[in-house]
């Protein structure tokens, strides 16, 4: 879908340009550019402190950066406040999980339902009227979002009683809920085993291809990253040093560097 | 056994009105983790407006309650948005210590405003005496049970059903997580004030009303809020309510039955206080916090 070959190139959903963030005299990202297209796993790779989180951050408003533009569907992220991201269609998941632990995973996922709620006090607080038929149209969809990841049989359970694996896949559930045009995904596969990895990717190749949800993904296992996403783009030490598709990408001398050393490079 | 019915009613009168107080503290807590020592002074500040609305401004008195409740209201969210939202990531010390100043701002501009002297206040809730079970209670306190009654159900519906109650438990549970569900935590933070000066104006109001008459001193019930909290777990709304009955029953008792000039009624709640510190220090229904240090 990069299409750099003479194929015309598909409109960008989301363009990020030139994003630099510092923390104090700490630069995390400097000069950060890729675009981001529509319906498209993205993958961003890079070793530990690459900045790979910060730029997650950037987009979702919880870090403000100094300098670029981050454009979502020709509007600029930056400066927005992270509520007001959340309600143009952006739904994350976060690297340790964040989810709302003393609600059950129903609540969870109806809160991921907010931004689309209208319901005032009144209705709302009778369950009557337009309220209830609000409550039941939300239900519908959070209910089809509990078929899809396979979670029926814990929809009850109170979230924090729950393994970490479940919790993951509840708080990747909850994003959906937003129903999104884009998700963030924070290393939904960190510190899963192998069987729970596998159900995690069948997930996310599912949502991008049944619902054409434009996903951004951070995550550490290549053998997953290099299967499932179409464009990866590659940061170390807060610098976007390749992007391409996952073949290209492997092939980069500076990403064998990175991962493997400058010694192995040199061959 | 009449002046056991007696002394239990009045108790739990005087404590579904703590109770009212408290819940608010632990709305302000739970939401936005701000210990705000200036809860008595909302009350106080609830008190006035309504003396303000129906002696001063001679409105009809349900309405004049509602007006100085809907004032008060606006009071609290002008706190969050001029007081406190400077302060969002200063030490929480900062912030306790802000809201110590506010509580004698607050005192000071209502002393400007009505003077320093009691007043006489009107009370307007019914007084006939009523009899239950052979005791003898005035008919406003039964009312100002049943009034607290009303809104911790009004309070529960809207925690349970309305999009702001449910954002605000959000915003309670995990901030990061509600702010990328797209709930703004400014605005929640002045709903939790508003509530939280609407449930102690409440419980001013009722005081008032059953003193027949409203001074400066009222905002002392606001320092019976932490016996009721730390009893009760300074996160837990219910443990709010069943605090601030638990604690207005122990005054009421202590005071009854233990020898008068002793004044134990008035000791009796931080007595509670500190044992429940040594020996529950999250209290009856509060979150257990492990911190490894």
């Amino acid at each position: 879908m990069a299409g750099n070959n003479g194929v015309p190139t598909p409109e960008a959903q989301m363009q990020i340009d030139s994003v630099g963030l510092s923390f104090g005299g700490v630069r995390a990202l400097s000069g950060i550019s890729f675009n981001v297209y529509p319906g498209t796993i993205q993958a961003i790779i890079g070793p530990n402190g690459a900045g790979k989180t910060s730029l997650l951050n950037c987009i979702s408003g919880l870090y403000k950066p100094q300098q670029g533009q981050i454009r979502f569907e020709g509007r600029n992220l930056i400066g927005l406040a992270p509520h007001e991201i959340a309600r143009l269609g952006v739904a994350r998941s976060f690297q340790n999980i964040e989810l709302f632990r003393h609600m059950t995973v129903v609540e969870n996922l109806m809160l991921g339902r907010h931004v689309h709620m209208r319901g005032g006090v009144i209705s709302g607080g009778l369950y009557w009227g337009a309220g209830k038929r609000e409550e039941i149209v939300h239900r519908e969809f959070v209910e089809q979002v509990i078929d899809l990841l396979e979670i029926q049989d814990i929809r009850k359970k109170t979230v924090g009683s729950l393994s970490y694996g479940l919790q993951k896949r509840v708080e990747l559930g909850r994003a959906l809920a937003m129903d999104p045009r884009l998700l963030l995904l924070d290393e939904p596969m960190a510190g899963m085993n192998s069987e729970e990895k596998e159900d995690m990717a069948r997930f996310i190749l599912d949502i991008s291809e049944e619902q054409r949800t434009t996903i951004v993904l951070i995550e550490h296992d290549m053998g997953v990253v290099m299967d499932i996403s179409d464009n990866v783009a590659v940061l170390e030490f807060g610098q976007l040093i390749a992007y391409g598709s996952p073949d290209e990408v492997k092939a980069h001398p500076d990403v064998i560097a990175a991962y493997l050393g400058h010694q192995h490079a040199a061959h | 056994m009449e002046k056991f019915i007696q002394l239990t009613l009045s108790g739990v009168a005087n404590g579904a009105i703590f109770s009212l107080v408290a819940l608010g503290f632990v709305l302000i807590y739970k939401s936005s983790d701000v210990i705000n020592f200036a809860q008595g002074e909302l009350l106080m500040i609830g008190a006035y407006l309504t003396y303000m609305t129906v002696q001063q401004f001679g409105l009809f008195w349900p309405i004049g309650v509602v007006v100085a409740v809907i004032l008060a209201a606006v009071v609290g969210a002008l706190i969050e948005s001029l007081v406190l939202r400077p302060l969002i990531g200063e030490p929480a010390i900062s912030v306790i210590m802000v809201t110590i100043g506010l509580s004698s701002l607050l005192r000071g501009i209502v002393g400007a405003i009505w003077g320093v002297t009691p007043l006489p206040a009107p009370q307007f809730l019914p007084r006939d005496p009523v009899k239950i079970l052979g005791a003898s209670v005035g008919l406003d306190k039964l009312l100002a049970i049943g009034l607290a009654l009303l809104l911790f159900g009004l309070l529960t519906l809207f925690f349970r059903r309305s999009n702001e109650g449910i954002a605000m438990r959000a915003v309670a549970d995990d901030q990061q997580a509600a702010l990328s569900m797209g709930i703004s935590i400014k605005r929640i933070w002045a709903v939790a004030w508003a509530i939280a000066a609407v449930t102690a104006a409440v419980g001013g109001i009722l005081l008032m009303s059953i003193f027949g008459g409203v001074s400066g001193t009222i905002g002392r019930v606001g320092l019976l809020v932490f016996p009721v909290v730390i009893l009760g777990g300074l996160d837990s709304i219910p443990g709010a309510i069943i605090g601030g009955l638990i604690i207005g029953l122990l005054q009421a008792f202590a005071g009854g039955y233990l020898p008068p000039e002793l004044g134990l009624g008035e000791v009796v709640p931080y007595v509670v206080l500190i044992l429940i510190l040594l020996v529950r220090p999250y209290g009856l229904f509060g979150q257990t916090r492990i911190e490894r240090v």
